[in-house]
């Protein structure tokens, strides 16, 4: 490839991808969902600097249980007495942490499995795909809990369940983009210049199947926020006193008849991220394909 | 059609097979022992070896799992470590529950998702498809858990209209229905409207309108079966997701189903509960699955001429 | 003799979505006679679909919009009349024949349902057994055996289905058919087959009809009158023999059969009509045709063209004004061979 040829590409690329921005500009609510979840985002991120973990969000105060939201105290204080708005800040960290690294291994390993069942076919498509097809059987959050009930709860643990739940349905929609692509004209030419296997999928095909992954990506980090949530909810998933969103309404459950606020902030915050994916993940989807567009 | 369901029924057997194997290999890896669990701190290093040796426990892997299986399929899935009953019965005792929430939840999300759906198809742009499009949105970003807790502080806490645990009544099952049913409402939803807007701009609603046929007939006649294939199967996937959600909704309203009966077995490591419990309800997905497909073969006359033929 | 059917008067119909506005019908007159078959001839966007679908109020209900004029059926004013009139003519005083057969018919409901759908919504005289009956009946008119009504439309081929997309537009004995095209889909020995079809129950049922197509030989061999559409106008119009053997034509018709191959002559290459079709969203002054016209005159670019009548043949262009001052008499082959 010639350095003009590159450079050609690199445009065409660019402004391939500008096309897509521009058509997830115009929609308005997917980009409310991207300005929310960037804040979330920030929010995580630099959590340490607007409060201090082990001060605000993890020291009991007992003599400062249950204020009500005020100005000191935003959101309030919850049972033992620590501040609820640096428990949700850091719960901001736990949420998108584990949903973003979950989703971005089960797309690593799914993305694998899925490939080569897809573009070596045959037998090892069989054998992948049966094997994907098991544990499909099997509906997510079962099989999330079965593999917490075998390695105990905690951060990696969980991390581990929610990957090995999520990986089959990557591996599926990975395979099923590699098939459609595959059977393209351009694949066969780059197979009859002599193109490895390998540089094939990683040049070739990857980027012709990316859009609806990442668009599915997006959708999965936010039904996973949910799992996790959810999870811990029911004590099976990050345990207290690490600031979970969904483990601090487990712990304000029975008081919740005196104090709603500790109840209805942590879900308006799961509620809002996750809106925020969903947004982003259609919008994404509209931009990438203006014909599936109703 | 016969043959297409003895089909699938065979093609059921190895799933099955596959996620007890996959289920038994979990727990296999498991670091706790059982042993000590049943006998307490305090046995005696002989009386740990007698209970191994009695259990089977030094057998290999998959001498175990063939065992396993075989008792399985007579029924008997082992005793509850922690207080001794048959596992089968606990599962039994507890299944009811979970079937009758997962039903409403179902229930409830197709007869409101479907008719919303397609109300918000066939008023596109409108201010009722806003709203509906909204609610979706809503309703799938909302954790199951939290909205039931929501409900609870409604109609229990601050109204008291209805109850906020336990499955005494058909009225405490309102409130889990309802909040099992959001999400795959919000799904189906979505789902029915979209394959609605498919179906109502392709040239056989045309024709349709071409023969004179009112607005209301050619929805329910030519436009909703059509739109309604592709969500079947959707409502049928769903069902999974619906069980899974039931064993978080059982902790929130405290009801004693299969959900609940988990959550316990899995922090007290009671393996055989654990094992039982999630092949049950992987076997009750994958039969729901097997229904669905029927039903699918025989409302969509491609496929069922396929099978009638042959 | 000849008895007025359907007249359309100065029809205007635009598509109007947030970003444009297409002008796709523009003033268009048109008469159908009872029992006549009218080509309507023109490449594709030239408004023939729309102008069929105005006819049967079918167009699409939020961007289609007639601005201007009346379609009248018999004494019906079909721009005026209400939802529920419309529906009792569609299917019974009009029916449609599609382009895509393939498409056209519901997959779920078998071919028999949908024949007897129409009966069941206009014929409400008929018992079940009638209809039944007439279904039966139907199918075989139009070369299909009656037991295969039980069976879905995708154990049909697509001639097949065409026919039965026709046993649909004729279970009710319509005044008027629309042809959308109707063989355009489909293999040249099927199209044939269906050509025949038509022309046959037409014949036998004395049904006018509108017949679309851009294909020339298929007006010939089907047309009793010939409408050459451009640009959502009618620029020309006559009977066959006015179009296909007459001596003077709009520049557009001398350029439409110039575009394609005729067997008696060795003629190098075809001629192509160069350029395209003025951009719907803009309304061009004058002639439409003029920035493609191989004789457009200063005239051209700012007036409209007044129809010139010649007994049945009909041409609107400034050519043929009295006193142009230019030579009028363009025929075939003068142009049609140049190049």
């Amino acid at each position: 490839m010639t350095e003009q040829q590159r450079k050609k590409t690199a445009y065409k690329k660019k402004s391939q991808l500008m096309s897509i921005w521009h058509r997830f500009k115009k929609n308005k609510l997917a980009l409310f969902g991207l300005v929310v979840f960037a804040i979330m985002l920030f929010i995580a991120i630099f959590a340490d600097f607007i409060v201090d973990y082990e001060r605000d969000a993890i020291s009991q105060h007992m003599t400062k249980r249950f204020m009500s939201p005020s100005a000191e105290h935003i959101f309030g204080t919850d049972g033992f007495g620590r501040d609820m708005f640096a428990r949700i800040i850091f719960g901001a960290r736990i949420s998108i942490f584990v949903g973003v690294v979950t989703i971005a291994l089960a797309l690593a390993v799914g993305a694998v499995i899925g490939a080569s069942a897809g573009y070596y076919g045959g037998y090892i498509d069989e054998t992948l795909m049966r094997i994907m097809d098991v544990f499909l059987a099997i509906p997510q959050m079962i099989l999330a809990i079965a593999i917490v009930a075998a390695l105990g709860t905690g951060m990696v643990n969980i991390l581990i369940a929610l990957t090995v739940a999520q990986v089959p349905k990557f591996a599926r929609i990975v395979r099923a983009s590699i098939l459609t692509v595959k059977t393209q004209d351009f694949i066969e030419a780059a197979k009859a210049c002599g193109t490895s296997d390998s540089r094939i999928i990683a040049r070739h095909i990857i980027p012709n199947a990316i859009g609806p992954i990442v668009v599915q990506a997006t959708l999965n980090v936010a039904t996973t926020i949910l799992v996790i949530a959810a999870l811990s909810f029911v004590g099976l998933g990050i345990q207290p006193p690490t600031p979970e969103w969904g483990s601090m309404m487990a712990d304000a459950k029975s008081q919740m008849r005196y104090h709603e606020y500790l109840i209805i902030i942590p879900g308006l915050f799961i509620a809002f991220t996750v809106m925020a994916l969903n947004l982003m993940g259609d919008g994404l989807r509209d931009a990438l394909d203006p014909r599936l567009k109703n | 059609m016969l043959r297409y369901i003895a089909k699938r029924i065979l093609m059921m057997i190895p799933v099955i097979l596959g996620i007890s194997l996959i289920v038994f290999s979990i727990i296999e890896l498991s670091p706790g022992d059982p042993v000590s669990l049943m006998l307490g701190d305090g046995a005696s290093a002989q009386a740990v070896a007698e209970l191994r040796e009695q259990m089977g426990l030094n057998d290999n892997f998959f001498v175990r799992y063939a065992r396993y299986i075989g008792h399985a399929v007579t029924g008997d899935f082992g005793i509850s470590y922690r207080n001794k009953v048959q596992v089968v019965n606990e599962i039994a005792s507890r299944f009811p529950t979970t079937l009758t929430l997962t039903f409403w939840g179902v229930a409830i999300s197709v007869l409101i998702g479907i008719p919303v759906g397609v109300i918000s198809a066939i008023r596109q742009y409108t201010f009722i498809d806003a709203a509906s499009l909204f609610s979706a949105l809503i309703l799938t970003s909302m954790p199951a858990f939290w909205l039931g807790l929501l409900l609870i502080l409604l109609f229990s806490l601050k109204l008291g209209l209805l109850p906020a645990t336990g499955v005494a009544t058909m009225q405490h099952f309102l409130m889990p229905s309802v909040t099992l049913a959001a999400a795959s409402m919000a799904t189906i939803i979505r789902m029915t409207r979209s394959t609605m807007l498919e179906v109502i701009r392709q040239d056989y609603i045309r024709t349709a309108k071409a023969k004179g046929a009112s607005a209301f007939r050619i929805v329910y006649k030519h436009a909703l079966r059509n739109a309604l294939l592709p969500v079947v199967t959707v409502i049928g996937l769903n069902f999974g997701t619906q069980l899974g959600g039931a064993i978080v909704i059982e902790s929130v309203f405290a009801m004693p189903g299969i959900g609940t009966l988990m959550v316990a077995a899995v922090r007290t490591k009671d393996t055989p509960i654990v094992m039982a419990a999630v092949l049950f309800v992987a076997l009750l997905a994958s039969i729901t699955n097997l229904i669905v497909d029927v039903l699918y073969a025989y409302i969509d006359p491609r496929l069922k001429s396929q099978f009638v033929k042959k | 003799m000849t008895e007025k059917l359907l007249e359309i008067k100065d029809l205007s119909v635009i598509y109007k979505t947030d970003e444009e506005t297409v002008y796709a019908v523009n003033d268009l007159n048109l008469t159908l006679n009872k029992g006549e078959t009218l080509g309507l001839v023109g490449e594709t966007g030239a408004g023939k679909t729309t102008t069929a679908l105005s006819i049967m109020r079918l167009l699409p209900d939020r961007t289609g919009r007639i601005t201007r004029g009346c379609i009248t059926l018999g004494d019906l004013d079909i721009t005026r009349a209400s939802e529920a009139d419309m529906r009792l003519i569609r299917g019974n005083g009009i029916s449609m024949v599609f382009q895509d057969p393939m498409t056209s018919l519901n997959p779920i409901l078998t071919v028999g349902e949908q024949i007897a759908e129409v009966l069941q919504l206009h014929r409400l005289d008929m018992s079940p057994e009638q209809k039944e009956k007439r279904v039966d009946e139907i199918l075989e008119m139009v070369g299909l055996p009656a037991d295969r009504k039980h069976e879905y439309p995708h154990q049909f081929s697509g001639g097949m289905k065409q026919r039965v997309v026709i046993a649909i537009a004729l279970a009710c004995e319509p005044q008027l058919i629309l042809a959308d095209e109707p063989t355009t889909a489909l293999d040249v020995t099927i199209q044939a087959q269906i050509l025949k079809l038509m022309k046959e129950l037409k014949q036998r049922l004395n049904t006018a009809m509108l017949f679309i197509t851009h294909d020339l030989g298929v007006v010939a061999q089907i047309c009793d009158r010939v409408a050459i559409m451009y640009a959502g106008e009618i620029i020309e119009i006559g009977t066959t023999d006015n179009i296909f053997e007459g001596k003077k034509h709009h520049p557009y018709t001398v350029g439409l059969f110039g575009s394609i191959p005729d067997m008696t002559k060795a003629t190098r290459r075809l001629n192509p009509i160069e350029g395209l079709m003025p951009d719907p969203t803009a309304p061009l002054g004058g002639c439409k045709f003029h920035p493609r016209c191989p004789q457009c005159m200063e005239i051209c670019k700012t007036a409209k063209p007044l129809n010139i009548i010649d007994g049945t043949h009909a041409i609107g262009c400034h050519l043929f004004a009295g006193g142009a001052g230019h030579d009028a008499r363009i025929n075939l082959e003068s142009t049609g061979g140049a190049e």
